[in-house]
């Protein structure tokens, strides 16, 4: 029926092809097709015709080469010895461990800051105010020049530290604080972690159960906790104290020993956290204000007390509202941390502008850095659409 | 619809020619009036660093104008790119300058690699060290900084040899690496770093512009080779030879005495090495044959001087700097600096 049909609306189009809107779309999706591909080979081509010309070496092979240079801050072993492959895979690192602790503190931050501004308390609501107008309206790279210049360099040299409780030091070098070195056995603390929360979240589910049932309560928070501390504790007696602590020691120079935060992570990573979290109390904000009066007056009628009224009732809710935007927040850190380069933090950015430099591969560079990117942000998205999709409103 | 695929094969085909064109840099440099000239973005005083006019100075500017000279007969017709290390290949590479005049090491692999050619070595230098020897007592070698904070520019010849350095003596440190020497500035001078490295005669002119000069001591180590000088594209062997020969032209009048002031009494030299050099011999034909005009070296040397004239003005002892000629003096005095004869 429906075929008959479509050939009949077909039979007058016969005349003239030209008039007929299939054929027309049909023509000018492949023209825009061919039009597209033409233009990527051209520029490929292009490309490849000038570099040929210049005697400009091309390939990704570079990145077997040594590296040559060496980098302050490397999450896994590097030494001028490795390879270009692993300085761009120890920038990824830094760039990764940059954008998850700032995503983090932004968020813990942005939360705190977003119900402030919803505070009955009048003081607390001017100051998050003031703190979102401000934060809000400065250009990251701004805030991190804040940081890095006004804060962390006007600290004392390393011989005149400020001295912090449980031997730790900060001086224009960053922070120092000791650091645990583990003896062999040290094993049993991180098995006796995974039990404690394997254990924890077992008597957390059996717990909703009965509550379920029988509408009985149990103090799974606080039974959790001593889990997950307890077994781990545990562990550590048992394997019999597996611990030394290296206490930073003043060296010629600098403080030697210990573990040590550089100031340009620290400012980075400040800069990052209380730039976005101004955005993210905004989109907190809008959140619970987009939850409709009437469930905060209903939780109320319930007999819920605020704070468990905004934990049980809005902030679910809120949270439908607040996710979507709050991923392009999280995807605006990720991309951000690149401003590192202006402070020498040695991200995925700084470390491939330095190749480039050395090895003059700037095709090659430009493109790592629009695949990793662009896969981070990619995975990001995807993570947050998965959270999204969990919270979103279950119909039943 | 056949009128539009027509038109649509047409523009492409325009296209592709257009991108086959070849570069002959010199047409394209005369075409527009100007010489682009890529210089250091950061102000290196001696090299390439604006004055009190906002006018580019320096040693590595001066070059740029005697090319801009020997094409256009006058030394003004140049603009300035300032670059940063890490743009400078790139932008050259890219066309952005015709010429990059910028404080660079010439090394093989930029030779190579990169596709450069490196048209001379307009100042020997080599890598130091310097530290604040007033919060620093006693450290008065570069072989005691085991352990200390190192500030650096990255994607520089610098950076790598400080890493081979240390790795050579065994000692430990912690680079602190900036894009831009602005930055890495800025960093050693709040304390960041217990050293700055960079080339000897980047140190000077860097402690210059530090809120307290005379606390800073340049250690006295040199740890490396860097010969500085202006490179040009691969694949234009007739732009490379302006470069290569502009800077001869300039040693070889400060070898037969030419200077701005004598130059126009120069020209009724009897001594045929000098009017050969600058063109004022019957039938010469020295700069046609290089594309330019033939009395290419008046107009350099009446732009900027020659070599000796140049250093002396810039880095040497009528600028704040004071560096001696070293071994960048004319190797009839002792020095490195060799012009290959004009004849």
């Amino acid at each position: 029926m429906a075929l008959q049909h479509v050939e009949r609306a077909q039979e007058p189009a016969k005349a003239s092809l030209l008039y007929d809107p299939k054929v027309r779309s049909l023509f000018f999706q492949v023209v825009l097709i061919l039009a597209l591909i033409f233009g990527v080979w051209w520029i490929v081509d292009n490309t490849i015709e000038n570099l040929r010309r210049s005697n400009i070496s091309t390939g990704f092979a570079f990145l077997r080469g040594r590296a040559g240079f060496d980098i302050s801050d490397s999450l896994i072993q590097y030494s001028s010895d490795s390879t270009y492959g692993r300085a761009i895979l120890v920038g990824l690192l830094n760039t990764v461990l940059v954008a998850i602790t700032g995503i983090v503190t932004a968020t813990i931050l942005g939360f705190i800051i977003g119900i402030c501004r919803l505070s009955r308390n009048w003081l607390l609501r001017k100051i998050a105010m003031v703190y979102v107008e401000i934060f809000r309206n400065i250009p990251p790279l701004l805030v991190i020049f804040f940081w890095y210049l006004g804060v962390l360099s006007v600290l004392p040299a390393p011989r005149d530290s400020f001295v912090l409780p449980f031997g730790s030091y900060l001086n224009s070098r960053g922070f120092y604080f000791p650091r645990f070195v583990w003896a062999e056995g040290a094993w049993l603390i991180i098995a006796g972690l995974i039990v404690g929360i394997a254990l924890a979240w077992f008597v957390a589910r059996r717990a909703r159960a009965r509550q379920m049932a029988t509408g009985e309560q149990f103090p799974v928070f606080w039974t959790g906790l001593a889990l997950i501390v307890g077994f781990p504790v545990l562990g550590f007696v048992l394997a019999g104290f597996p611990l030394t602590i290296d206490f930073p020691k003043a060296g010629t120079f600098n403080l030697t020993g210990g573990f040590n935060v550089k100031p340009e992570f620290l400012s980075l990573y400040m800069a990052l956290s209380f730039y976005s979290a101004a955005f993210i109390a905004e989109i907190v904000r809008a959140g619970i204000q987009g939850v409709s009066k009437g469930q905060s007056e209903a939780s109320a009628a319930l007999g819920l007390r605020s704070g468990m009224g905004l934990r049980l009732v809005i902030i679910p809710q809120a949270l439908r509202i607040i996710i979507p935007p709050l991923t392009s927040q999280y995807l605006n850190i990720t991309k951000n941390s690149s401003l590192a380069v202006a402070i020498g933090y040695p991200d995925l950015y700084a470390i491939g502008g330095t190749i480039l430099n050395q090895t003059g591969q700037a095709i090659e560079i430009v493109v790592i850095f629009m695949v990793i990117y662009l896969g981070i942000s990619l995975a990001t998205s995807l993570f947050m659409n998965w959270f999204n999709t969990k919270m979103a409103l279950k119909e039943r | 619809m056949k009128k539009i695929l027509i038109g649509l094969l047409g523009v492409a085909a325009v296209g592709w020619t257009a991108a086959a064109a070849s570069a002959a840099t010199l047409d394209d440099v005369k075409a527009k009036g100007f010489l682009q000239c890529g210089v250091n973005a950061a102000g290196l005083a001696g090299f390439s660093a604006p004055n009190d006019k906002g006018e580019w100075t320096g040693l590595d500017v001066d070059y740029c104008r005697a090319v801009a000279a020997a094409i256009f007969g006058d030394g003004s017709k140049v603009k300035f790119t300032p670059l940063n290390a890490k743009d400078r290949f790139t932008a050259l590479q890219s066309g952005e300058v015709d010429i990059l005049s910028r404080n660079t090491t010439w090394t093989i692999s930029r030779d190579t690699a990169l596709g450069l050619n490196f048209a001379g070595v307009t100042y020997y230098d080599g890598q130091g060290f310097m530290v604040n020897a007033k919060k620093l007592p006693g450290v008065n070698s570069a072989l005691q900084l085991s352990g200390a904070a190192i500030c650096v520019q990255s994607g520089t010849t610098t950076e790598l040899n400080l890493a081979d350095y240390f790795k050579a003596n065994k000692m430990e440190y912690s680079p602190v690496v900036f894009e831009t020497q602005q930055e890495a500035d800025a960093a050693y001078d709040s304390g960041r770093c217990d050293a700055y490295t960079t080339d000897q005669s980047g140190l000077y002119s860097i402690r210059l512009k530090l809120t307290t000069p005379d606390d800073h001591m340049v250690l006295p180590e040199i740890i490396s080779k860097e010969p500085l000088g202006p490179s040009v594209r691969q694949g234009d062997d007739k732009w490379f030879d302006i470069a290569k020969w502009t800077y001869y032209a300039l040693l070889n009048a400060e070898e037969l005495g030419i200077t701005q002031a004598n130059v126009e009494d120069m020209k009724n030299s009897e001594n045929p090495e000098i009017k050969r050099v600058l063109g004022s011999e019957a039938d010469a034909k020295i700069g046609t044959d290089l594309g330019l005009t033939n009395d290419w070296v008046v107009n350099i040397v009446k732009a900027v001087g020659n070599y000796g004239e140049i250093f002396e003005r810039n880095v040497g002892s009528g600028s704040p700097l004071k560096i001696a000629r070293g071994i960048n003096a004319l190797w009839t005095k002792g020095g490195l600096q060799y012009g290959q004869p004009i004849r």
